[in-house]
């Protein structure tokens, strides 16, 4: 949090800032979400960069009270352009002692910590799994380091809400809006957007006008507090960011793909078929496109993974786009039928929002660690085009580059997402054919439709074979997963047919290389050090690499959107740099491909720990590598200890 | 002169592919195919109207040997590749070709739901109770204590019925023939005009692994004796000298006599094609419990077809809401402008 200067608003003085962290938590009942996308709509509503990361607990509802229960929502408002959620928290809103517990080690050092005392009790310190007698809103530890504002909420809300004549439960369930109330007016935001909001959905919607009054009085009210009592000295501000002017809208990348999907159908003039299987954290697509079928979108939701992807390859064979959906585990499980779109050599788009791995792994956490399966997880040799959005608003102009590929090469693209990307949201500029003439050009689709020209795997300049669809007179054929005969595509065993085509579909793939932009560095073409990174550790590792800069480093970022094939520059891009940094949400994956394909010694930051980079951590690892204090080892693992390392008692 | 508008008439000879059949001779996939060709020229079909999905195994050959667009898929995945077909394109005329070890082993569960959703495939499981592209391995339809080299002291797993299973997955249209059975051609006809997901078992001589496993059904001598023919609103009555009957007893079936004991015909049980807890009941009849094996048409309800239901509600939704505006869409939500 950067501090400026002080005046004075209402009854209390109003702390300029650049930018601050707030962090809502609380249990998964407790509608922390909603106060965290509220917060964050209001905040780009009134012209404050965001970014945000969500974070939620496996369990639908763990045991309440219990710290595998807190669900919590981070979000970065500034008044200049941000890349990530942010690394410290300036504020922390812990509705429980399990949210106190499981969050208060990411509170900066005098950051805020606002409590609802009134969860505070024996019982919930205990489900808290702190000690008996033990409350740490009594250690004196904590009330050291940080600023601990003891709000009953849950007391001041229903008396807040005593006239209502609603029970106790539903006065309860407004407890959340009350603690946003409070929050709003901690950084001096206007109630209208969630008043409207809450108007909206349960006044209009759910057609539960009293709920809405409700909500829109425990608001008040939480704002009120702030204002009339003497618990807070200050408030702060944030100004308004000089961004792009443009119409903006708050996106999440799983958003962002459903739309870019849609998209990509329209300037196809194809049916968009997505076919998929609950599993988070993709299933969001799934639900946005199913709420869009007068876009003339099909969804299916298939019995099981494989399901999905074959019918979505059913839907390319027949004609449209065929598009399946998924995360880590159901990629796996989609590898033989990804295989036979390979062989088939017809166009599928395969969206992996990623998770935490291996097995089951971390449903609802990100992890970039797909890199290799989606590479190499397939019997044979089976290339595949690999493209990966760098930040949830980038998701919609990723979704539409990849089903161009895969129409004009008639190949099959993996699009690596992660759950960070997906469920994260930050502005998005609502692009228009003007401002964006490319991204709506026309995606040409060419059917064959002559009997005297068609060969099954006859190959255009592209290397694309003919898309013959079902329906057509005289182009009737088969296909599968057997190895084909170049050209007639006849059933081959013949080795040197098989060696033939082994190449082609290397080639097919490389030829996509044609068709992609040269990667362009971030700082300076040369210097001492390239950061190299793909998918979402993009923000951290600009602003990582933007701080560095500042410092006087000859330092400079470069981002791989296209993953296979890579920019055709990239090899002589790393060539002109000393050395060279991946950091990664994996233990050295793309660092594995680019020392392989480039025989570079680059070196790795790897964190495997659920979360995104923290700026402070991709910054600490270039510092040690340009000081010379790497050592001979090929990666380093930012440390898990936070600041002040202590456990939490009990 | 008026241009010649009548549509030219395909024979079954215009159904074949021109590749080489590389089944081994004497296999009963060859009198399927015949019979196959011969009812897509009789129902009328188009070649570049219909489509051949099947998955792995000798019957998955299948769409190599017709003149139509074909897709031979990975092992027991046919139904879901010819779900996405019909979803895409629900005009085209979609045929699924599977084994038993194809369709009820891998790809049991995508089987299920593609008789449970009703999409509008005419699914053929050629049962041969063996794995024979791999050689003869025991397969989920072999019987109990079938010696085969992954069985070497006998299988000690139960048989599935995959007519009993069709019917519990709410398939509309449930069927059995046998690979060289005068009857073949009518059961597949049948199945070819039914309007949703269609299954017809097929028993088919595997002559290499598993020869004669259906010899009961297809013995000139003996088959009448072994199989009833099963005919809407008519009693079960079978046997070379039609002299035997099926009645009810106490809610099971058992194999009566006409005229011993003053039995009469009426006595017997009727078939009623409508009636899934009758088809039931009828798929649970096996020869190697003593009974007759039905054979022909045990159910068949029309219903609402998926890809036509998943169109009405594109349809609809364009109808409720507008053909979607990708500016109204990308301008959906909370919208703010920044000068």
């Amino acid at each position: 949090m950067t501090s400026g200067v002080t005046k004075t608003a209402g009854n209390k003085p109003v702390k300029e800032m650049g930018s601050a962290v707030v962090f809502f938590a609380g249990d998964s009942g407790d509608g922390m979400q909603l106060a965290g996308t509220q917060f964050t709509d209001t905040s780009a509503i009134i012209g404050n960069d965001v970014a945000t990361l969500p974070d939620f607990p496996a369990e639908i509802r763990a045991p309440a009270g219990t710290v595998a229960g807190v669900s919590g929502f981070q979000i970065n408002f500034a008044a200049s352009d941000i890349h990530t959620p942010g690394d410290r928290v300036n504020a922390l809103i812990a509705m429980n002692p399990a949210a106190f517990k499981a969050h208060i080690e990411d509170v900066e050092v005098g950051g805020i910590v606002v409590v609802n005392d009134s969860e505070f009790d024996k019982i919930n310190l205990r489900k808290a799994g702190y000690s008996e007698g033990y409350n740490p809103l009594d250690d004196e530890k904590y009330g050291q380091r940080f600023k601990i504002y003891r709000v009953p909420i849950t007391r001041l809300n229903a008396e807040s809400l005593a006239t209502t004549g609603m029970g106790a439960k539903d006065i309860e369930r407004c407890k959340n809006m009350w603690a946003l109330g409070l929050i709003y007016w901690l950084y001096d935001r206007p109630l209208d957007t969630t008043v409207g909001y809450l108007n909206d959905y349960f006044g209009k919607k759910k057609k539960l006008p009293a709920v809405a009054e409700a909500n829109v009085k425990a608001l008040q009210a939480g704002f009120h507090f702030g204002e009339t009592t003497e618990m807070f000295t200050a408030r702060f501000h944030i100004a308004r960011a000089t961004i792009t002017p443009g119409k903006y809208r708050k996106i999440t990348g799983n958003e962002g793909l459903a739309m870019g999907l849609v998209a990509a159908a329209k300037l196809a003039a194809k049916q968009l078929v997505y076919c998929s299987y609950p599993i988070t954290p993709a299933s969001d697509i799934l639900h946005s496109l199913a709420a869009m079928k007068n876009f003339g979108v099909k969804t299916m939701q298939a019995e099981d993974e494989i399901a999905a992807v074959c019918a979505a390859i059913g839907a390319s064979f027949a004609g449209q786009i065929g598009v399946t959906g998924t995360s880590g585990p159901g990629l796996a499980l989609k590898s033989e039928a990804i295989n036979l779109a390979i062989m088939t050599e017809l166009p599928l788009i395969v969206v992996n929002v990623q998770r935490g791995g291996p097995s089951t792994g971390l449903p609802t956490k990100t992890e970039q660690s797909d890199l290799l399966q989606a590479m190499y997880g397939r019997n044979g040799d089976s290339p595949i085009v690999i493209i990966a959005p760098q930040s949830p608003a980038d998701c919609v102009e990723v979704a539409i580059e990849a089903v161009r590929i895969a129409i004009r090469h008639m190949i099959p693209v993996i699009i690596l997402a992660d759950g960070y990307i997906g469920n994260g949201a930050e502005p998005w500029r609502i692009p228009n054919e003007t401002t964006h003439p490319d991204l709506f050009k026309p995606i040409e689709v060419k059917h064959a439709t002559d009997p005297a020209k068609y060969q099954v795997y006859g190959r255009d300049e592209n290397l694309a074979r003919p898309w013959a669809v079902p329906g057509t007179p005289g182009l009737m054929h088969r296909i599968g997963g057997l190895e084909k005969q170049d050209i007639t595509g006849n059933v081959s065993y013949d080795s040197a047919n098989h060696q033939r085509m082994t190449d082609l579909r290397r080639l097919r793939v490389e030829k996509v290389a044609d068709f992609i932009p040269a990667i362009e560095p971030h700082g300076d073409n040369s210097g001492d050090l390239l950061v190299l990174g793909w998918g979402g550790t993009y923000g951290s590792i600009v602003t990582a690499v933007e701080n560095a800069r500042q410092k006087g480093l000859r330092v400079s970022a470069a981002h791989l959107r296209y993953l296979n094939p890579m920019p055709k520059n990239l090899g002589e891009l790393l060539s002109r740099f000393k050395k060279v940094l991946i950091p990664e949400l994996n233990t050295g994956q793309l660092r594995l491909l680019i020392r392989g394909k480039f025989l570079v010694d680059a070196k790795g930051l790897n964190k495997v720990q659920g979360k995104p980079f923290l700026v402070e951590e991709i910054e600490h690892a270039i510092h040690k590598l340009l000081n010379n204090e790497w050592g001979d080892q090929d990666s380093i693992t930012p440390s898990t200890e936070t600041l002040g390392a202590e456990e939490a008692a009990g | 002169m008026p241009a010649n508008t009548e549509l030219p008439v395909l024979t079954a000879k215009d159904f074949a592919s021109d590749q080489d059949i590389r089944w081994c001779p004497g296999c009963g996939d060859y009198a399927i195919l015949n019979q196959v060709r011969k009812v897509m020229a009789k129902l009328g079909r188009t070649r570049e109207g219909t489509v051949f999905v099947s998955g792995i195994g000798c019957s998955s050959r299948f769409p190599y040997y017709m003149n139509t667009y074909g897709f031979h898929s990975i092992h027991g995945r046919a139904p879901a590749v010819a779900t996405g077909v019909k979803i895409a394109n629900p005009a085209l005329d979609v045929w699924v070709v599977t084994g038993d070890g194809d369709g009820l082993s891998i790809g049991g569960n995508h089987l299920i739901h593609a008789l449970r959703r009703n999409v509008n495939l005419k699914i053929l499981l050629f049962n041969n109770r063996i794995y024979g592209l791999t050689k003869g391995q025991y397969s989920p339809t072999s019987e109990e204590g079938k010696k085969t080299k992954s069985s070497p002291m006998g299988s000690i797993e139960l048989p599935i019925s995959p007519l009993s299973l069709a019917i519990a997955a709410e398939a509309s249209f449930v069927a059995r023939s046998v690979d060289v059975d005068k009857d073949l051609p009518a059961v597949i006809e049948r199945a070819g005009m039914h309007n949703g997901s269609a299954f017809v078992e097929i028993y088919q001589d595997c002559n290499i692994f598993n020869h004669k496993a259906f010899e009961y059904t297809t013995d000139k001598d003996t088959k009448e004796d072994n199989i009833i023919r099963l005919e809407h609103g008519k009693p079960l009555i079978f046997g070379k000298n039609r002299d035997k009957g099926i009645r009810l007893h106490e809610h099971k079936p058992e194999i009566v006599k006409i005229g011993e004991g003053g039995i009469k015909e009426d006595d017997l049980l009727f078939h009623d094609e409508k009636d899934d807890s009758l088809a039931f009941l009828l798929s649970r009849m096996s020869h190697s419990d003593g009974f007759p094996e039905p054979m022909g048409v045990f159910y068949t309800a029309p219903d609402d077809c998926y890809e036509d239901l998943l169109a009405k509600q594109v349809a609809d939704a364009i109808k409720s809401r507008g053909e979607g505006d990708l500016e109204a869409l990308f301008n959906s939500g909370e919208t703010y402008e920044v000068a």
